[in-house]
């Protein structure tokens, strides 16, 4: 089962504050933990919004809005993709991660489970979506040899 | 946390701590198979005691301490005869004292010896494969008894036995409790790799019970797998086999069609391969591949199938990679089945008629006799080439060969048309 654990932005994060050495030490050893118990199969970081923008889709409408975005809340400042046998232990990692932000700080990393293609059966697709998703990937598999 | 919570998390904390447990123990006491059943002493305290008391911060340093105490009384009533119990409970409590508060810390760096250890214990070439198979899933993996048996649709009783005679044979044939080294390491390893890609096997091909794959057991040999490239990362082979798992499993999803019978991979739908374990498993594979010069078998299948993962349509593969690699793999591991293979790689490279030369070889091959592919790679040459009643012909004995009933209805189908036509 895969799970992606969520790190939800804060306002160090959104300035571009560069995390204490120490921090980013332990986190690294935390990584490197979870790289050699075989479940760690992505990390990234996340840039702060302000060098982001967003899509607003409405009635048919598309609006591209700049960062930054004043509501930390709903904002995302790095990510995890897990394989675990079980949401408990994708828990029970993640509680074994040093606190993102210091130990001083409140944080929150927000666990949720990837769907996987094995989850969909085929009926749920008609057949022109599946051949356009198809071609979509093929392009994106040919970028990825690059 | 309600009552079955508890017992979630505790599984999960289970899973994540046993391996080292049992590890820190075998060394400790150079025997798996108490080492193991202290683990699970632990285990059970922790499972009466935890529901109420509440988690501990350190699971894992908690267990280590409650399976030592336990170990030490076990010495103390004298159970173990091969060394005196003043050495053994002597180790023991040094092992303690040199824990103190910081247990984590302390566990933590004989830990990487201790697990390789483990590993090449519970692989070892003295045990059967399915012995080998059995211990390494409950050792490495944490998996219960009852979980390995469903895996395998076995009765529970079946894989107790298993683990028990296999702990036996360990003990009785003396296996010393070293890490192996030199060349010696390197003969060790492929017994460890062998029975990772056999339990990658089960869950990716399994043929018996209900569900065609076990995605389960596919992702625990990948995570071993990885596991074993964190302990020994200049093995090259580790990383081949690895990277050839992860390209396996990234079709996972599109090997079973709708009526759920298997999708051949040239016409699997490749928007549902999953990309992620693309990209890890090709990354894996240059990493084996710069780490020696002479590609193992694992690290060639592996290239094999990163050829396919790096097509994007059926038509963009590169067939003559592919046929190089096959013949790398047969100057490795001679086999006809590999050789009719690169036959098939040939004649889509360079045309029917060249592969069709090398099939007419291996028809002599007396192994192939009653091997239907032979047969069906061989008419499927022969029409292409227009020459449609011998094709007929070969495509009848295809079917004849063949077991899976919508095979033979393909294969007379063909035949049919061949007759038909020419």
């Amino acid at each position: 089962m895969k799970f992606m654990a969520i790190v939800k932005a804060n306002k160090d994060s959104e300035s571009g504050v560069m995390p204490k050495l120490e921090l980013i030490k332990a986190m690294g050893d935390f990584n490197e933990k979870m790289v050699k118990a075989g479940v760690l199969l992505a990390a990234d970081g996340l840039q702060p919004s302000s060098k982001g923008a967003r899509v607003r889709f409405e009635h048919g409408k598309r609006t591209v809005i700049d960062g930054p975005f004043a509501e930390t809340k709903e904002l995302v400042a790095g990510f995890w993709i897990l394989e675990v046998r079980s949401k408990e232990e994708a828990i029970e990692w993640i509680k074994r991660a040093p606190a993102p932000f210091g130990d001083g700080e409140v944080a929150e990393i927000e666990i949720r489970q990837v769907f996987e293609a094995t989850d969909f059966p085929l009926e749920a697709f008609p057949a022109e979506e599946v051949a356009r998703e198809q071609a979509l990937r093929a392009e994106a598999g040919k970028k990825l040899r690059k | 946390m309600s009552p079955s919570d508890v017992q979630g998390t505790i599984r999960a904390i289970w899973r994540i701590e046993s391996a080292k447990l049992v590890a820190g123990l075998t060394r400790m006491l150079r025997d798996v198979g108490l080492a193991e059943e202290l683990a699970q002493d632990a285990l059970v305290t922790a499972l009466e005691r935890w529901p109420e008391a509440g988690i501990p911060d350190n699971p894992g340093a908690w267990l280590m301490a409650t399976a030592k105490h336990r170990a030490i009384d076990v010495l103390r009533r004298g159970q173990r005869q091969e060394r005196t119990h003043a050495e053994l409970g002597q180790d023991l409590e040094d092992a303690q004292a040199q824990g103190g508060p910081d247990l984590d810390a302390a566990l933590d760096e004989p830990v990487a010896d201790d697990l390789l250890r483990l590993v090449f214990i519970a692989c070892h070439p003295v045990l059967s494969p399915e012995a080998r198979v059995a211990l390494t899933l409950r050792l490495l993996g944490g998996l219960t008894t009852e979980e390995i048996a469903r895996a395998y649709l076995v009765p529970e009783p079946t894989i107790a036995q298993r683990i028990v005679r296999a702990k036996r044979t360990l003990s009785e044939a003396g296996v010393p409790y070293e890490v192996p080294r030199g060349p010696e390491l390197t003969a060790r390893v492929k017994s460890v790799l062998e029975v990772i890609y056999l339990v990658f096997n089960e869950g990716h091909t399994a043929t018996s019970g209900s569900a065609w794959i076990r995605p389960e057991l596919c992702e625990e040999a990948m995570r071993q797998g990885r596991v074993l490239a964190g302990l020994l990362p200049d093995q090259a082979e580790v990383h081949g086999l690895i990277a050839l798992m992860e390209l396996q499993a990234s079709r996972l999803a599109a090997r079973v069609g709708p009526d759920g019978e298997p999708v051949l991979l040239l016409d699997q739908d490749r928007g549902r391969w999953d990309r992620l374990l693309i990209q890890r498993g090709l990354a894996a594979l240059a990493r084996a591949e710069s780490l020696s010069a002479e590609p193992g078998r694992y690290t060639l299948q592996a290239g094999l199938a990163a050829c396919h993962a790096r097509a994007g349509r059926p038509e963009d593969t590169d067939w003559r990679r592919i046929a190089e690699l096959y013949q790398a793999l047969g100057r490795l591991e001679p086999s006809p089945v590999v050789e009719l293979n690169r036959a098939v790689a040939v004649s889509m490279a360079e045309g029917p008629a060249a592969g069709l030369t090398l099939v007419d070889a291996l028809t002599r091959d007396p192994s192939l006799r009653r091997y239907h592919l032979l047969p069906s790679v061989r008419g499927d040459l022969l029409a292409k080439l227009g020459r449609l009643s011998e094709a007929g012909a070969e495509f009848e004995r295809a079917a004849a060969l063949t077991r899976n009933e919508r095979e033979r209805t393909l294969l007379l189908t063909r035949a049919a048309r061949c007759r038909g036509e020419a």
